[in-house]
């Protein structure tokens, strides 16, 4: 199968610190890929150089045989690249249908204002939010809330979708929730990059990790390999952990 | 009932100022005049300030330069209509090439940034003697009709810029360009992920807030027969029309025209009554009107004031 997203050699330094370092790797159609990493260790910034919030300093991002980088937002968008922040923005002021209609109108090839509130009624009911469509944004509790950036996510008709830390913030309970919506979007075929600072989370839904630390991608592969990958253990639990589980004095 | 509230509702007022014009004596036309030239300003400033949420101080600058380009165009000899036209045309490029170079900045620094514009070409019209007469100003042809009926000429020319406006603005509220405007005032980058391709929306927003100022500022230009930069560059032309916006109703259709209005009232009654601390009235007034009523008049009702009041 062909790749959807292909980074070739991404680089991006903010002043003195490089956030992300000559990152090589490919995501293939219809994949669940985890995407994690230490805190800092620049899972944000590579979705954002994806999505095109930041330009990238060196490399080449190409997504469904196009380069985007180098391209706005907005644009990205309008190819299929959508995306959750790790703290939800929603339009406060508007109703929740509205939020998810504004998705549909101008990245999901909505043709009017009516046509797009009917397209963002039936995303709300996909994620379980149609009893809510007409509140405010702003009166919604933090696990609907994220259910709302999922639901506007699907509005652009995305064909990669981009989760930047989805259960942050939720408990068990609604994190199981929040995957088996995961799961649903995936069937539908969309793929995913799940970035989740949590390993555990990951686990139940992808068949690749990638870890990044430092900006640096360390490990790519099944999830039973990545978590015994010396290298990764010695990025979560440092080095004299590593050296203890490879056998060697500290 | 929707259709009475959005065409008959309009329709009404428009028809009681026309009939206005022909029973009014002239200082209530004058006073009319004026309150449809805030009208104006304030729908105006209601595309970028209300809608999308930048607050722009450049109203002056707009104005001031519609006025200048309206009576320079005149004196050369230009037919009066066609030149009010060019005004709204070349406030607009100028909204346009300002907008691009401007509107990436937030907040206060966009404030600062547009309040200082309308500095700038005061000053250019100061020193360019030879084209704007600088600071002894530019006398304006003087119309050939009796008293009344150019306070009516130029009642009606202010009615048709205000009223384009209006209907101007009821398009664009319910339109896309309306909703993309909301998302960017409300969370800039979010909308920018879901495709609001926000560059080109505000500079469409800051130009709109731009070409019907010009030619408000040329007709008032040959209104009043005379300009110099102080007045057409005035600063409080850039306040006032924000005031009138939060008083109405920011962001909304009938609010910048209800705040323009009563703001109109208020300072009319405040400058005949208290002549001495008229603008120091008028903006405690002010303070209080936005304290007590943050939505605007528009979005005041008596049982908001009521539960206001009981449960403070």
């Amino acid at each position: 199968m062909s790749a959807l997203l292909e980074l070739k050699g991404v680089s991006r330094s903010f002043g003195g610190v490089t956030a992300v370092h000559e990152v090589t790797t490919s995501v293939r159609q219809g994949e669940i890929v985890g995407l994690i990493g230490p805190n800092g260790a620049g899972k944000t910034t590579l979705v954002n150089l994806v999505t095109g919030v930041h330009r990238i300093d060196a490399g080449e991002i190409v997504f469904d045989g196009r380069r985007i980088s180098g391209l706005k937002p907005h644009r990205i968008s309008h190819l299929g690249v959508a995306r959750t922040f790790q703290v939800v923005q929603p339009f406060p002021d508007m109703t929740v249908a509205d939020n998810v209609a504004a998705g549909a109108l101008f990245a999901g090839g909505g043709a009017s204002v009516a046509a797009a509130r009917d397209a963002a009624y039936e995303h709300l009911e996909f994620v379980g939010l149609g009893e809510l469509a007409d509140t405010l944004a702003s009166a919604l509790t933090l696990p609907d809330r994220k259910r709302l950036e999922l639901a506007k996510s699907l509005a652009i008709k995305p064909k990669l979708l981009l989760l930047d830390e989805v259960n942050a913030g939720l408990n068990s309970r609604e994190i199981d929730d929040a995957l088996e919506l995961i799961q649903a979007i995936a069937d539908r075929g969309v793929t995913i990059i799940l970035i989740e600072h949590v390993i555990k989370v990951v686990l139940n839904l992808s068949r690749r990790l990638l870890v990044l630390h430092h900006g640096e991608l360390i490990a790519d592969g099944p999830p039973d390999q990545v978590v015994k990958d010396p290298h990764v253990v010695e990025a979560y639990l440092g080095a004299r952990f590593a050296a203890r589980m490879r056998g060697e004095p500290a | 009932m929707r259709r009475f509230d959005t065409i008959l509702g309009p329709l009404v007022v428009l028809a009681l100022l026309i009939g206005f014009a022909f029973v009014g004596d002239n200082y209530f036309l004058r006073l009319a005049t004026f309150m449809l030239m805030y009208a104006v300003l304030a729908l105006s400033w209601n595309f970028i300030g209300g809608m999308a949420g930048y607050p722009s101080f450049a109203t002056a600058a707009f104005f001031g330069l519609g006025a200048y380009c309206g009576a320079i165009l005149q004196k050369a000899g230009v037919p009066m209509f066609l030149s009010w036209a060019a005004a709204g045309l070349f406030t607009g490029v100028f909204a346009m090439l300002l907008g691009r170079a401007i509107l990436h900045l937030k907040g206060h620094y966009f404030a600062i940034a547009s309040l200082i514009v309308a500095e700038a070409l005061r000053e250019v019209v100061n020193t360019w003697t030879e084209l704007t007469g600088g600071g002894m100003g530019l006398n304006l042809p003087v119309l050939q009709m009796d008293v009344t009926d150019q306070a009516r000429f130029f009642f009606f020319a202010m009615l048709v810029v205000a009223a384009s406006t209006f209907v101007l603005s009821a398009v664009v509220i319910r339109g896309k360009l309306g909703f993309g405007l909301s998302c960017i005032k409300q969370n800039e980058d979010a909308a920018n992920i879901l495709g609001v391709d926000a560059t080109r929306y505000k500079v469409f927003a800051f130009v709109l807030s731009a070409v019907f100022v010009g030619p408000a500022g040329a007709i008032y230009a040959g209104w009043v027969n005379y300009i110099e930069p102080a007045d057409a560059f005035d600063v409080l032309l850039s306040v006032k029309p924000i005031v009138m916006v939060i008083l109405g109703g920011a962001g909304t259709l009938y609010g910048p025209v209800v705040g323009a209005f009563a703001f109109l009232i208020l300072e009319e009654v405040v400058w005949r009554n208290v002549l001495t601390f008229h603008s120091g009235l008028l903006g405690l007034l002010i303070v209080l009107l936005v304290l007590f009523m943050p939505q605007g008049l528009i979005r005041v009702t008596a049982r908001r004031l009521f539960r206001r009041t009981a449960a403070p």
